[in-house]
């Protein structure tokens, strides 16, 4: 998500200053994604340069308030419209990780899953906790941003729990000599015996 | 650890089915211990020895080697009547199928164990209608199981777990069959009745299930393998996502 439609959302429900914006975007986003002020300015410059915003007379508190343009509702609305595409998301570590723990002599890989899966579990653990403890009707936006990180950590608990299932499977096939020589050395010894 | 502390303890417990080269070791050497106000979270893939932990721990099954102890008292050596008398009135089951009776109405099925064990009609209502209270179905007292919903029953069975005294609570998959808002509804009773001074246990393979608990253990082929607490601190993770 960008801090553009995050502020171009919060101005949709009515004209606001920059200090406004980023109170009103903590408390939407409870507090996981804290803006400074800075940001918030120079996102509301470009907003404005690219016809989204445009600037108020300045209140009497020498305040300047923003409301959002045609333009900006239009941005808006496709940016609700459209949907986030994986492909935009960073590479996962995790999968490439495990990928090479298979391939690597020496790596365990089951211990490799099994630590990931404690640090996700504990994740998720402390998710639900911050869950619990926020159940009044004002926090919904906030549950729905636990709810997303939970469902996002059971997800990869679940391929982990997938990936030990393929693991008890799986037999290695059989080393070529030019990948393990002191493997063919070991088989050499024992066959002289 | 102080005897009073664990309300459920299992030391050094073996649980092995049949013998020689067919035998099959269920657990070995597991030791664990759940406190007053504390969930435990089992996890581990099928066959890993999940069920069988937890019948132990409710005295269903006894081990083949180790001790089992519930509020410091050791089910090994009670008589089969004393441990009878010990699984109704401290020990509380949530199971994935229900079991609610269909000839008896909501309160009548959470009062039966009570009824059971000598108490009351009257003082057996009282209590059960508290217990429906408490997961906020005490308007529908008087409906039989099949006029009830999925997510209702297995609320009335909670209840029936959770009448009286109970103060450990044993549960296995106890969100079955039912929808994520049901099924959390229903982790979310468990969870006060713990925070209530309950010592919970629940047995699931589903992480989102396994992240109301305060400790989540994962057996592997009858061991203990990991334990984990929740990672204060999480803020990092959450603005990382979005940046």
């Amino acid at each position: 998500m960008s801090i553009r439609h995050g502020l171009l959302a919060l101005l949709e429900r009515g004209q606001m200053y920059g200090y406004q914006l980023r109170a009103a975007f903590e408390e939407s986003t409870g507090s996981t994604w804290p803006l400074n002020i800075g940001q918030v300015y120079t996102t509301l410059a470009r907003l404005e340069r690219d016809g989204l915003v445009r600037p108020l007379p300045e209140n009497e508190g020498g305040q300047r308030p923003y409301e959002i343009t045609d333009a900006g509702r239009a941005d808006l609305a496709l940016w609700f419209a459209t949907p986030i595409s994986r492909a935009d998301r960073p590479r996962d570590e995790l999968s490439i990780k495990l990928a090479l723990a298979l391939t690597t002599p020496g790596v365990d890989v089951r211990s490799v899953v099994q630590t990931q899966r404690s640090a996700t579990m504990r994740a998720l653990q402390e998710f639900t906790r911050l869950k619990y403890a926020s159940d009044k009707p004002e926090d919904l936006p906030w549950r729905l941003v636990l709810d997303a990180m939970i469902f996002q950590a059971e997800a990869e608990v679940r391929w982990l729990d997938h990936c030990e299932t393929s693991l008890v499977r799986h037999r290695p096939a059989p080393a070529r000599p030019m990948d393990h020589p002191e493997a063919v050395d070991r088989a050499g010894d024992e066959a002289r015996r | 650890m102080n005897p009073t502390d664990g309300v459920l303890e299992l030391r050094a417990v073996h649980r092995t089915h049949g013998g020689g080269e067919a035998a099959v070791y269920a657990l070995r050497g597991v030791s664990l211990t759940v406190a007053a106000g504390e969930m435990v979270a089992v996890m581990g893939p099928s066959g890993s020895g999940k069920s069988t932990l937890l019948a132990l721990a409710g005295g269903l099954d006894r081990p083949t080697d180790g001790e089992v102890l519930v509020e410091g008292e050791a089910l090994g050596g009670l008589t089969p009547r004393e441990l009878a008398r010990l699984r109704r009135r401290r020990i509380g089951y949530v199971f994935q199928d229900l079991n609610l009776l269909g000839s008896l109405t909501a309160v009548e099925n959470v009062a039966l164990p009570l009824e059971l064990d000598g108490t009351g009609v009257r003082a057996a209502r009282r209590l059960a209608l508290a217990a429906l209270r408490e997961v906020d179905v005490a308007g529908l007292a008087d409906r039989f199981p099949d006029q009830m919903s999925g997510g209702q029953q297995q609320r009335v069975a909670i209840a029936r777990a959770l009448v009286g005294e109970r103060r450990l609570v044993l549960a296995d998959e106890p969100t079955g069959a039912l929808d994520s808002q049901a099924g959390e509804a229903v982790l979310h009773l468990l969870r006060r009745r713990v925070d209530a001074g309950a010592a919970g246990v629940l047995v699931t393979h589903e992480a989102r299930h396994a992240g109301w608990a305060d400790r989540v253990v994962f057996l592997r082929d009858g061991v203990l393998v990991d334990s984990t607490a929740p990672l204060v601190g999480v803020e990092h993770l959450l603005s990382g996502s979005s940046r």
